[in-house]
């Protein structure tokens, strides 16, 4: 039995549908990722899920229960952090902390959670003093402190610098090593390629893709990109006649060579037949961006 | 610790540290009855106050001030910011409802109500030999139905009020008629007849509490209105509280 089952999901405000017909089951214990531009519909979609929104038709089952009417049951084992939820202007960190791992039979240890989530100098701060990021993060504590069996979590590592968004990189699959399934609604193109098992592409209320990030990737021709500057002078009909490559492109000294498949053997040893050396030498992945972009037509 | 005492708590230590609201409603009305009662016409028997001295027919008017502010200012518009920052949503993704912070902030402010009132008659008793109040059965009567009828009005407020800006245009007009009819800006005998008429029936029923301090029996008809409005209200607030 999968641990979140959405079977045609559809949920409006007004005329407008936010949440058309969008089916999908997530695993126990994947980071399982929502990707798509603003609008499109991820986070009703995972409101509903957590039961937050009534849908208009269609399941969502989690655990094997309905959000929506076994909702108390629920709660304890599922933490949701809420993009845009306040607390009280005047609660401390430590105070938030602990009253609402009070509420739970069996929660985390909360002092863990501060350290973990790198709160620990602004414990005794209150809310208002905090910046953005920190917030964020003790939004982020919040869900996790009923040590709950899912974890929902929306734009995680919005507004954070490079660092504190490795460190809650690795403090996510942390906590996937513990059991805990996790889904993911992302902007980050590159957080989604780092952290989820399958991702799926939300745009317009539907889902355009479903699959791993590679998936995505190779779906929409995955190409990869050499640039090099070659050590003599070469002729781009060197490369012409290989399949593998689609073009050829010069750029001043530096000849960029784009392709798929074993593109960077084959063109090795073309190079080395010829005695060429390739200088300065720099391999790109066609990368989730531009898997996205293909899909939706937008960029992120 | 139980859950609902541990929020209680949390919510007293949040209501104190923002001064304005627990100020004015504790502190206030005191402070108000010293500087007065420093005055010596007031600590005299007047003809315009019907032969008693300002300082003994004036603490219910006090009162007024300790009950609208809890009631019908502070109650309504923490509730609506409360709800409008999204506290109230994030608390409903826990195993605890969020009426448990409703039913805290009323905790609080019965407390803090009781608190004020025993502060002011124990000043107006010590300094000022104002007379305990003479009908106790009737004074605790009426102060408990001027409670209810003014944190019940707080909470159709805040269940109707979508942002704090639309809770205020709300609460701000109903806060100034309350305190005005009860007598807290200007003392009601400088009032027109038909506004000390008014005054006797509004809430949080500043004329059962005078009758009933000086030993009269409350009018059982003003404690019935204040009655019917606290249910009214509080039927309003439960069937139409929004949580989001």
């Amino acid at each position: 039995m999968s641990v979140i089952e959405v079977k045609n999901l559809h949920k409006r405000y007004g005329d407008r549908w936010a949440v058309q017909g969008i089916t999908l089951a997530v695993e126990r214990g994947e980071i399982f990722g929502l990707i798509g531009p603003n609008g499109a519909g991820k986070t009703t979609l995972v409101e509903c899920i957590a039961g937050l929104r009534r849908p208009d038709s269609g399941q969502a089952l989690v655990l094997g229960l309905d959000p929506q009417k076994e909702r108390q049951a629920l709660r304890s084992r599922l933490g949701i952090q809420l993009q845009d939820s306040q607390l009280p202007d005047q609660i401390k960190v430590w105070e938030a902390l602990d009253l609402y791992s009070s509420f739970y039979e069996e929660p985390a240890d909360w002092e863990e959670l501060i350290v973990a989530l790198g709160l620990a100098e602004k414990r005794n701060d209150v809310f208002a003093r905090l910046s953005g990021g920190q917030k964020q993060r003790l939004s982020v504590a919040l869900a996790m402190v009923g040590n709950p069996d899912i974890l929902i979590l929306d734009e995680l590592t919005t507004g954070l610098d490079p660092e504190a968004r490795r460190n809650i990189w690795q403090l996510i699959l942390d906590v996937r090593a513990r059991g805990v399934t996790i889904l993911l609604v992302t902007h980050f193109m590159e957080e989604a390629e780092r952290l989820c098992d399958r991702l799926a592409v939300i745009d317009g209320g539907r889902i355009v893709a479903l699959d791993t990030p590679a998936g995505i990737v190779a779906r929409t021709g995955g190409e990869q990109r050499l640039r090099f500057r070659p050590s003599a002078p070469l002729d781009e009909e060197l490369f012409a006649n290989l399949p593998e490559v689609r073009r050829v492109t010069r750029n001043g000294d530096t000849v960029i060579v784009t392709g798929t498949g074993n593109l960077v053997q084959v063109v090795a040893s073309t190079l080395a037949q010829r005695q060429i050396i390739a200088h300065e030498l720099r391999i790109e992945q066609a990368a989730l961006d531009d898997a996205f972009i293909a899909l939706t037509g937008e960029k992120v | 610790m139980n859950r609902l005492a541990k929020i209680t708590w949390l919510e007293t230590k949040l209501f104190f540290r923002e001064p304005a609201a627990w100020v004015i409603a504790l502190v206030l009305p005191t402070f108000v009855l010293v500087v007065l009662g420093s005055l010596p016409a007031l600590r005299t028997p007047q003809e315009i106050f019907g032969g008693q001295r300002f300082v003994d027919i004036f603490l219910p008017s006090l009162m007024v001030i300790t009950l609208a502010t809890l009631g019908v200012n502070s109650l309504p518009m923490r509730l609506v910011s409360q709800r409008e920052k999204g506290v109230l949503r994030r608390l409903a993704t826990t195993p605890v409802h969020p009426a448990l912070l409703l039913a805290a902030q009323i905790i609080i402010n019965l407390a803090l109500a009781v608190g004020a009132v025993l502060l002011l008659i124990g000043v107006g008793n010590v300094l000022f030999d104002v007379p305990l109040p003479q009908n106790g059965a009737g004074f605790v009567a009426s102060f408990l139905l001027g409670l209810s009828s003014v944190l019940t009005t707080g909470l159709l407020i805040a269940a109707v009020a979508r942002t704090t800006r639309s809770g205020a245009a709300l609460a701000m007009p109903l806060y100034f008629v309350v305190m005005f009819l009860g007598g807290a800006y200007l003392p009601r005998v400088f009032l027109p007849d038909f506004l000390i008429t008014l005054g006797k029936y509004a809430p949080p029923g500043v004329q059962p509490l005078l009758d009933s301090w000086t030993g009269a029996a409350p009018d059982p008809v003003q404690l019935a209105v204040l009655a019917l409005i606290s249910v009214a209200a509080a039927i309003g607030a439960v069937r139409s509280f929004r949580w989001e």
